[in-house]
């Protein structure tokens, strides 16, 4: 007999299996699929050919890999949550009954499931769950502001918290912290963990309102395993620094070393919660298991043996020192930090990059020094005014460190002084390319940074005296701009501007006219003006038969590529359009600066 | 056994009462009503069962007792008469007919009294039932005995025993519902097998009238079983009413009576029962002792703990080192590892970095103005660019808490469990690398290029641009037409005049008026003939300008002249006229007149057949007439479809038919199709035979152009869409390798398009230049473009009054 090929019974149409299919499959419900799904990493692929796959039917559907399900078939999560399912119909039973005793039995065996397994299952090796780290992150340090509600966890939310507190202790310990932005949504915080670019937003800590349209259940099934993950990755970093884990304060190591062994219990219960605020105060470095002091480590000569580039060697050195450069930035400075402040945020940022900071000792656990301590060099403050100040250090804003953070160098204080109109707060992560728009400010950074480069120390220093000059200026300005009521007098201004404007042109007009009224004129009477040499614009000309070309060229573009070449096109209009609108904001905004300080003068 | 004694006997009885009960009808209709009633009352409950044979009882008794005495009185009568026959014969005989009178007299009296008796009966029957119904449940048997009492005495007492359990066997039907007889007579069978016939239901009127009179009716209520009607007793009442209001149904029930204890509450001195204690009463359980020995051991090795600490603990999350040689999977394993368990693993994609739009503090130009605002309000949330509004705060302590963050986020998880994923390769493709590579305008050189004469009806116009003032057109100008040598054209338009012009100075040279629009003009190729043709409505004019070479003038009209009349019939329908007078000064020399408007006309390239389309001609439609025998003939028997427009091959005998859709090529020696083209395009305008002869091109009025190499394929070798409104007319240049489109945009394109010798080489086309110049005017650009025969130049007329010339 001659095996007959059917359709659909093999190739795409059977590598593919639809939601509904694989809850059969596995004989679960649809929110512990969803769970199981979001714990194992598991997401629908769209296929190639839909309707293959679905054997000649076009509907949207959400399609799995069938493998996908088949391996899902074997976790043993999957029995945790049938004894779940049991558990939860005793206990209603139990309650039903008001069996009290029994509610407690049951309670206490509540089936529990361990995600350990599964951590190593989707990260094999550690720098996949590096990589991986960005979503758990935000979530964790999200999770960690949330207040306690039904679905979350106290447990849970002092978890993500007890997690990013460690996780920021081995940032500052590891001096990986590269780069600070402060955006409308939270706090944007880049990480260099093991050559691989870490990412998270911190929320601002003001006010939280419970969203509508969010379903937290999903949310806290996604913590759970993040919180997992973030614990055994905590754990490896902390091992790689040396650190204990969990991490041990200095001093509080030393404490307990001078009690009695039999005391220690009671402390460690009395004082838990102080080592942990002051844990959380990060002020501290941890207690590492290796005495070891950090080395420099210099660039090895085996790299030239490897890259037989030697401008790439070069440039290596180059990054490596500049890496350097910004990992000591606070280096020797002292930061006091003023009561409005958000405090964890800066005492993050400063520990990272080698300050030292502190705060009043009455505000929460931690602080180092006191306001009174003469060598501190920097106060950070937030408020426009401050009544007793101390001469022997800079009253700055907080925006001053994550701007001098992006730049690489420590910027000019006096933009920054205490009730200063603060300059634009850029975001570091943009890296424009030939055609993007780049705002003024960044221009002027990325100048005097290659000017940096190549030039010396000195020249900076006057470059950033020129700087705080137009500090100064700007400064003027901006008082310029509160003592005029700035609407009423610019739109003068610019009534007057536009007056002249058309004054100008009607002249230019009427200089234009003269010539073809004498004509009229002379029509007449004949006579004969000498000729004007016709001004042959070349580059135009030549400009305008090239647009030609390309237009004709454009005609016989074939069909296929057409649309493709339209898009392209389109695209860049686009983007060039934004371009412009950007420009001319931005040229309308300092017209406007510029015209009351016009007047003053 | 008794019991089935008893149904017997029953039965009997009733078979007799029911017989009565028909002699009862038959004879009595005035009680009717009555009796009825009254059998119904009496035969329709289980007590009334009783009832109903007593009362035939009685009735029976009635019943026999009066004829027993009427038999008697006739037996005694008979005696008598007898005795009375015995005297005489004839006697007897009138004595008997006497005797029988004074039976009908008797019987008639008899049942008068029967009637009142049996009404006295009755009422005393009722009462009698009545008082047994109410006795009936608790001393019913009290009640038998003085009915019994009353009635008669010497009946046997029945009613000893509550019998109600059997009542039902009347009907021998079971328990079924009795709807199932609701279309018969009957109603059931008795135990004799008989049909319980079923009684009269009376009409709504009794109904009605019953209800009025019959103090009772409220509690008659119907058997089912039986169809009989009964009449609740006051105790049935009562039972009822009770029975309503919850209360026991024996009213003498007391369920509160003192409760007396079997067994005392009080301890006694001594056991109930007399066994001894168990010893596992007095023995601690050895069990215990071992479970509990189980447990301290368990205490002890630490295996058990208390439950608080325990909970503390499983609370932690024991964290370990889970990728323990991380250094040596590092080498070589990163996402194929991954894949191994995850069928083609796709990370999922990172979210995008915030840009400086997000700061809280962005440069002035990222604020949104009051209007962009509004805009980004408007917009459906997914539509935005930007998932939120830039915001600028002074210092850091201003900004708020931002309450998307948690929607955000939840979006992402969604993003991330939900979503499907898919590689996607982006495409870096530089645009100029999809322009195709061809030879650049300038090396292709020559083509008209600039606009240089132009005629115009308005002086103003034309001065602007600097060129000189003829006069022109005052209308549309539907149709150009270049003479052979290049050195005049002619042109036709809605102002009915046909135009000659000179090329080389743009002067108008004369101006014909023809008396209708003139839908198309064409100028003989033959260089040595001086002819237009043009059709005006039904007419084709043709006319010699006398312009140019006299010689060539004189020779055109010996030509005409030269005519000979044969016999020859033509197989047209058309006339050949020949103008004279001051119309043939003025030029004028042929009209050929059609049965229709004439569309098109187009010369063969010797220059004596001419072919014309007739639109509306069907069969007819193409006509070609040959000048120098004025003959005409339709080529055609049969329409393929509406003619758009004719050509003649300009070397070998083929001849181009466009329809709609279709290009026919015709051999006009054999006689036959050759070709077929498919254009492909909706509406054929216009086309253009290169001419090598080898290659054709067509617009439509859906905007493309089609290139056909004949000798490559009959669908079109290539097809162009470089206008964006309708192709008027296509044509080629005669000696350049250059062709031209004009179109409702106004614009007229030209083409390189270069045919190559060797057949393996396809045609080269390179859109060279877009000439513009013409205004649109009623949407209608460019009508009509041709040529010139020698030079690279370009005439073209259009909506907008004007021919212009582009060199």
């Amino acid at each position: 007999m001659v095996l007959r090929h059917r359709k659909y019974e093999s190739g795409a149409a059977t590598a593919y299996i639809s939601r509904k299919q694989a809850l059969k499959k596995l004989q679960l419900s649809l929110p512990d699929f969803r769970r199981l799904c979001i714990l194992k990493g598991i997401h629908p692929h769209e296929p190639r050919h839909p309707k293959t796959v679905g054997k000649g039917s076009t509907l949207p559907k959400t399609y799995y890999f069938k493998k996908d399900i088949q391996f899902l078939m074997h976790e043993p999560i999957i029995n945790k949550f049938r004894d779940f399912k049991v558990f939860l119909r005793k206990l209603r039973k139990a309650e039903g009954k008001a069996e009290n005793d029994r509610i407690d039995h049951l309670k206490e065996k509540r089936p529990k499931y361990k995600l350990d397994h599964i951590v190593k299952e989707r990260y094999p090796s550690f720098i996949d769950a590096i990589r991986d780290l960005d979503d758990c992150l935000s979530m964790t340090f999200l999770f960690a502001t949330f207040p306690k509600t039904r679905v979350l966890q106290p447990s849970m939310i002092q978890l993500c918290r007890r997690l990013t507190v460690e996780f920021m202790h081995y940032v500052i310990a590891s001096k990986s912290l590269r780069k600070v932005f402060i955006s409308i949504k939270g706090i944007y915080y880049q990480a260099d963990i093991l050559d691989q670019k870490v990412t998270w937003v911190v929320p601002h800590t003001v006010g939280y309102q419970h969203p509508n349209e969010v379903d937290f259940k999903i949310m806290v099934t996604f913590v759970e395993f993040y919180v997992t993950m973030l614990g055994f990755v905590n754990f490896r970093l902390f091992h790689s620094l040396g650190l204990y884990y969990p991490p041990k304060l200095i001093l509080g190591m030393e404490q307990n070393h001078t009690d009695d062994d039999d005391d220690v219990d009671k402390d460690d219960n009395l004082e838990k919660d102080d080592i942990e605020e002051r844990l959380s105060a990060l002020t501290q470095s941890l207690q590492s298991s290796i005495q070891q002091e950090p080395e420099e480590v210099d660039i090895d000569e085996f790299s030239s043996e490897l890259n037989d580039d030697p401008d790439h060697v070069e440039k290596a050195k180059v990054e490596q020192e500049k890496l350097n450069h910004l990992q000591s930035l606070f280096k020797g400075l002292k930061f006091f930090l003023n009561r409005e402040v958000p405090r964890e945020t800066l005492t993050f940022i400063i520990r990272s990059f080698g300050g030292q900071v502190s705060w009043d000792s009455t505000m929460a656990a931690g602080s180092v020094y006191q306001e009174s301590d003469e060598s501190i060099t920097h106060h950070i403050v937030d408020r426009p005014e401050i009544n007793k100040q101390y001469l022997s250090r800079y009253y700055i804003q907080p925006q001053w460190v994550f701007d001098s953070v992006n730049a690489c160098r420590l910027l000019p204080v006096e933009d920054y002084f205490m009730g200063v109109i603060l300059p634009p707060h850029l975001s570091p992560f943009v890296e424009e390319g030939q055609d993007d728009y780049i705002p003024p400010e960044k221009r002027k950074m990325l100048d005097v940074s290659d000017s940096g480069i190549n030039n010396s120390s000195e020249d900076e220093e006057s470059e950033e005296e020129e700087c705080s000059n137009e500090g100064r200026e700007d400064l003027k300005e901006g008082d310029d701009d509160e003592n005029v009521s700035s609407d009423e007098g610019s739109d003068h201004l610019e009534k007057k501007y536009e007056e002249r404007r058309l004054r100008k042109r009607k002249q230019e007009a009427v200089d234009h006219d003269e010539p073809t009224k004498k004509t009229k004129s002379g029509k007449e009477r004949m006579s004969v003006s000498s000729g004007v040499v016709e001004k042959v614009n070349l580059e135009h000309k030549l400009e305008v038969q090239t647009n030609e070309e390309r237009k004709l060229a454009e005609m016989m573009i074939p069909k296929k590529k057409r649309r493709l070449y339209k898009k392209i096109m389109y695209a860049k209009k686009k983007k060039a359009q934004e371009v412009k609108k950007l420009t001319e904001k931005r040229e309308a905004y300092e017209k406007q600066q510029k015209r009351p300080k016009k007047k003053q003068s | 056994m008794w019991s089935k004694g008893k149904g017997k006997k029953r039965s009997l009885t009733q078979i007799n009462d029911n017989s009565d009960e028909v002699d009862l009808f038959s004879k009595l209709t005035t009680k009717d009503k009555d009796d009825s009633d009254m059998e119904g009352g009496s035969s329709s409950d289980s007590t009334d069962s009783e009832e109903s044979e007593y009362s035939g009882l009685e009735d029976e008794e009635d019943d026999s007792s009066e004829p027993e005495s009427f038999e008697e009185m006739c037996d005694s009568g008979e005696e008598e008469g007898s005795d009375v026959v015995g005297t005489s014969d004839n006697d007897n005989e009138k004595m008997r007919n006497d005797v029988q009178k004074f039976k009908k007299n008797l019987a008639n009296e008899k049942a008068k009294h029967d009637g009142e008796n049996s009404v006295q009966m009755k009422v005393k029957k009722k009462a009698g039932s009545i008082k047994r119904k109410s006795g009936e449940t608790v001393n019913g048997k009290e009640e038998a005995a003085s009915t019994s009492t009353e009635v008669t005495v010497n009946v046997p007492d029945e009613y000893e025993y509550d019998s109600s359990d059997e009542e039902d066997l009347r009907n021998t039907v079971g328990n079924i519902p009795m709807e199932w007889y609701r279309e018969y007579e009957h109603i059931g069978y008795n135990l004799e097998g008989k049909k319980i016939i079923k009684p009269p239901t009376g009409d709504e009127l009794d109904n009605f009238l019953n209800k009025m009179d019959n103090p009772d009716y409220w509690r008659t209520v119907v058997d089912k079983t039986t169809g009989q009607k009964v009449v609740l007793s006051e105790k049935d009442c009562e039972i009822i009413k009770r029975f309503r209001q919850g209360k026991y149904i024996d009213s003498k029930f007391d369920p509160y009576e003192p409760w007396i204890d079997f067994f005392t509450y009080e301890k006694m001195q001594h056991p109930v029962t007399n066994r001894p204690a168990d010893k596992r009463s007095f023995v601690p359980s050895k069990w215990e002792r071992i479970k509990v020995s189980r447990m301290v051991h368990a205490i002890k090795m630490g295996w058990m703990k208390p439950q608080q600490e325990k909970r503390k603990e499983e609370d932690q999350p024991k964290f370990y080192m889970l990728w323990n040689n991380d250094e040596q999977v590092n080498i070589g394993l990163t996402i194929s590892d991954i894949t191994r368990k995850y069928r083609s693993h796709i990370p999922a994609p990172k979210l995008q970095l915030p840009g400086h739009e997000e700061s809280y503090n962005p440069p002035p130009e990222y604020l949104l103005t009051e209007e962009e605002e509004l805009a980004w309000k408007n917009k459906d949330p997914e539509d935005r660019r930007l998932n939120f509004l830039p915001k600028t705060y002074s210092s850091l302590r201003q900004v708020p808490g931002y309450n998307e963050l948690i929607k955000e986020r939840f979006e992402r998880c969604l993003d991330l469990y939900l979503c499907p994923r898919k590689q996607k390769l982006r495409m870096n493709v530089d645009p100029e690398d999809l322009l195709p590579k061809l030879p650049k305008p300038k090396d292709l050189q020559p083509f008209p290029t600039t606009q240089s004469i132009v005629s115009t009806f308005i002086e103003q116009l034309s001065h602007s641009y600097g060129l000189k003032v003829y006069k022109g057109h005052d209308n549309i100008v539907r149709c150009i037409s270049v003479e052979s040598n290049g050195q005049w054209i002619v042109s036709g338009s809605d102002d009915q005049t046909l135009k000659f012009w000179e090329v080389a100075t743009g002067r108008c040279m004369k101006t014909l008026p023809v008396g209708g629009v003139v839908k198309s003009v064409a100028w003989n190729p033959n260089s040595m003939l001086c002819l237009v043709a043009a059709t005006v409505g039904n007419d084709v004019i043709i006319i010699n300008p006398g312009l140019g070479d006299k010689l060539v003038l004189s020779n055109t009209d010996n030509l005409i002249e030269s005519y000979v009349p044969t016999e020859a019939k033509d197989t047209a329908k058309v006339q050949w006229e020949k103008y004279s007078g001051e119309e043939e000064e003025k030029g004028f020399r042929l009209k050929i007149t059609h049965f229709k408007a004439v569309g098109h006309v187009t010369w063969h390239g010797r220059g004596d057949y001419m072919a014309v389309v007739v639109p509306g001609g069907e069969s007819k439609s193409v006509v070609i007439h040959q000048l120098s025998r004025r003959r005409s003939q339709n080529p055609f028997s049969k329409s393929k479809g509406l003619v758009q427009c004719v050509l003649f091959h300009p070397s070998r005998p083929f001849f181009f038919v466009a329809t709609q859709r279709y290009v026919r090529v015709y051999n006009l020696l054999k006689q036959e199709l050759t070709k077929k083209l498919l254009t492909n395009v909706k509406w054929v305008s216009s086309m253009a035979v290169h001419p090598g002869g080898d290659n054709l091109i067509i617009g439509s009025y859906d905007c493309r152009l089609s290139w056909f190499d004949l000798d490559l394929s009959t669908k079109p070798y290539q097809t162009l869409r470089h206008h964006k409104k309708a192709i008027r007319q296509v044509c080629y240049h005669k000696k350049y390798p250059l062709f031209a489109s004009s179109s409702d945009d106004g614009t007229v394109i030209i083409c390189h398009g270069r045919v190559y010798n060797d057949l393996l080489q396809n045609p080269l086309i390179v859109p060279v230049k877009v000439l513009r110049g013409h205004t649109i005017e009623n949407s209608i650009g460019v009508l009509a473009s041709e040529f010139h025969p020698t030079q690279p130049w370009i005439f073209s007329s259009g909506a907008d009054h004007t021919i212009r010339l582009f060199t």
